[in-house]
């Protein structure tokens, strides 16, 4: 019996709740206010004046587009890698069983749970040693070693959900192994690797702790902000793009919660 | 049914014609070969180039530098790790250990009540709230959150601006003013970094205190109270020690990505170095790769000796 729904929500909960809540997303407002101010020197609260010229003075910054230029490619290309080698672990782990299965999962996630200064100075003095000099293919290098896990949690657990019999079915009905993976298989995992991919670009198109070591003179978007806020040159450009960076990441994370919402819910309601 | 009458030997179907197909039966005879295949890439990335990549760094922490020529000597030796144990890098490891530590427990008193709310309360569309309250904070850019909280904190920012109309200033000053947790102005004080730290690292906490919190069921709190346990009872007795593993599961979040982080303390606090910047420091113009080596094998045992107890005390279960 549940009797969930005639419990009473106690006022301290919700005040706390709403408060934690509050303190998540009023900063990030902020953002969005101080893009519009007139101040050029300081952060002035209240802002003097509200005006729409940063967003043109902006547009007009080649350093901007460059930056996120190089941004969007890194993001694509350590994607697109991510993508592949992340179902592909997601496959072998889920569908059969052998010895060493746990250490790969640990391996995969080790990327994202070590703190990302070592896995940023460990590639950086293994390029040192190799004598591989800073390029773009440096910093997708980095970016796609921790973009394979997201990818692979999202793939291991629709795999889970998915049933094996599926499969032998559409083998008993005479598929071959690249039709069932063309007819069955990415069907079904279709929109947990959409939304896997769009985790990652949001990750990778974000990250700066590994990007820091493995990038030349070249600057993504992260850098050239974490360049900003060290120095800062000109506050109302960082302003504005600040505000951009907030609206372009929210994108593909409501679009990734849409595409999984169906297994959360049955996942987080059920038992 | 005609299956019986099907003659035996055409059960077994001639092989596929062309390499696809080929390709395909020899898959079906030989799963070992398709999972070979499917296993080899990710592992040659991650286990030849992420781990020889951490190998090499292991590894260069064994070597030491020459004080003179400023070169890397590749000899075995421990004066490296010696050199941790002078009291002003001691002084580092201490104080970012410290901070992680108080940046785990403010965050999972605060991760608490939006937890636990949204797991037993919230349905139907306030779930849904919730969770993307949490999800667009975790996943939105780390630099324009540390970027947001440079804006709150600077001197003439909304925090001042806050305190000024409520006529407390007296407070930020006073705070300001007191020894180790303050400075000129919240942005170049312990308490900013601290906050920023909370700040950031908050939905790593919610989200496993709240799957643990979700796996409780209710008739259970029921229980407890109709055996007579006051609510204070109940959250002590029955809620916490069941919420436990996923708190310890969040911490380690918490803890780990305090330890490692060198950009927040860089942009908000005092000039004292972080585990994180000591070893930007040293690898970047000093040079001094296998020192930095060795301050990032610091981070790595305390994650793993608690990663150890967390293991022990369940929380795996809660990730």
């Amino acid at each position: 019996m549940r009797s969930d729904k005639q419990n009473r929500t106690p006022l301290g909960l919700k005040i706390a709740a709403g408060i934690g809540l509050a303190f998540l997303h009023l900063p990030i407002l902020l953002i969005f206010l101080y893009a519009f101010t007139t101040e050029e020197k300081s952060y002035q609260f209240p802002p003097p004046g509200l005006t729409l010229k940063w967003f043109a003075v902006t547009w007009n910054r080649p350093d901007v587009w460059e930056a996120l230029g190089l941004s969007v490619r890194v993001a694509s290309i350590s994607t697109v890698i991510a993508l592949t080698l992340g179902t592909l672990c997601a496959a072998a782990i889920s569908q059969t069983k052998f010895f060493g299965r746990e250490a790969i999962s640990l391996l995969v996630i080790l990327p994202i749970a070590l703190p990302g200064i070592i896995t940023g100075i460990s590639l950086r003095s293994a390029f040192n040693l190799a004598e591989i000099p800073f390029s773009f293919w440096t910093i997708v290098l980095g970016h796609a070693t921790f973009c394979v896990v997201v990818v692979y949690n999202n793939a291991v657990a629709r795999f889970r959900r998915m049933s094996g019999s599926l499969i032998e079915a559409s083998m008993d009905l005479g598929a071959d192994g690249f039709q069932t993976f063309r007819h069955v298989i990415l069907p079904n995992i279709g929109t947990a690797l959409l939304a896997g991919g769009m985790l990652a670009f949001a990750l990778s198109f974000d990250e700066v702790i590994v990007t820091t070591f493995t990038a030349g003179q070249q600057a993504t978007l992260p850098i050239w902000m974490l360049e900003e806020l060290v120095r800062p040159r000109q506050r109302p450009v960082t302003n504005v793009v600040a505000m951009v960076v907030v609206l372009v990441t929210f994108l593909p994370i409501l679009a990734a919660y849409y595409l999984t919402r169906d297994g959360d819910q049955i996942s987080g309601q059920g038992k | 049914m005609s299956i019986a009458a099907t003659p035996a030997a055409a059960a077994i179907l001639p092989g596929r014609g062309g390499i696809g197909g080929a390709l395909s039966d020899a898959f079906w005879r030989n799963p070992k070969l398709l999972l070979f295949l499917m296993l080899t890439p990710p592992l040659l990335w991650l286990g030849v180039i992420y781990l020889g990549s951490l190998f090499a760094l292991l590894l260069q922490s064994f070597f030491s530098i020459d004080e003179f020529s400023g070169l890397v000597v590749r000899e075995f030796t421990l004066k490296t790790y010696g050199e941790l144990l002078r009291p002003s890098n001691l002084d580092i490891i201490v104080r970012t250990v410290t901070m992680a530590g108080l940046v785990t427990i403010a965050s999972a008193i605060i991760a608490f009540p939006i937890a636990y709310f949204a797991a037993r309360y919230a349905r139907g569309r306030w779930k849904a709230v919730f969770y993307l309250g949490v999800m667009l904070p975790l996943w939105s850019s780390y630099l324009v959150k540390v970027y947001a909280w440079k804006l709150i904190l600077a001197k003439e920012g909304i925090l001042t601006w806050v305190f000024e109309k409520l006529h407390l200033t007296f407070l930020i000053d006073g705070w300001l003013a007191l020894p180790v947790v303050g400075g000129n102005s919240l942005s170049v004080s312990p308490t900013g970094t601290f906050l920023v730290f909370v700040y950031v690292w908050l939905p790593f906490m919610i989200l496993p205190v709240q799957a643990a919190l979700e796996r409780v069921p209710g008739n259970l709190l029921e229980a407890s109270a109709d055996l007579g346990a006051s609510p204070s009872q109940t959250f002590r007795n029955v809620l916490l020690p069941l919420a436990l593993p996923g708190v310890i599961a969040g911490s380690i979040f918490t803890f780990s990505l305090t330890l490692g982080d060198y950009i927040i303390p860089q942009i908000i606090g005092t000039s004292h170095l972080f585990i994180g910047m000591a070893v930007y420091a040293h690898q970047g113009t000093a040079g001094n790769i296998p020192l930095a080596a060795a301050f990032t094998v610091v981070p790595v045992v305390i994650m793993g000796i608690y990663l150890w107890l967390a293991k022990r005390a369940g929380a795996f279960n809660a990730l």
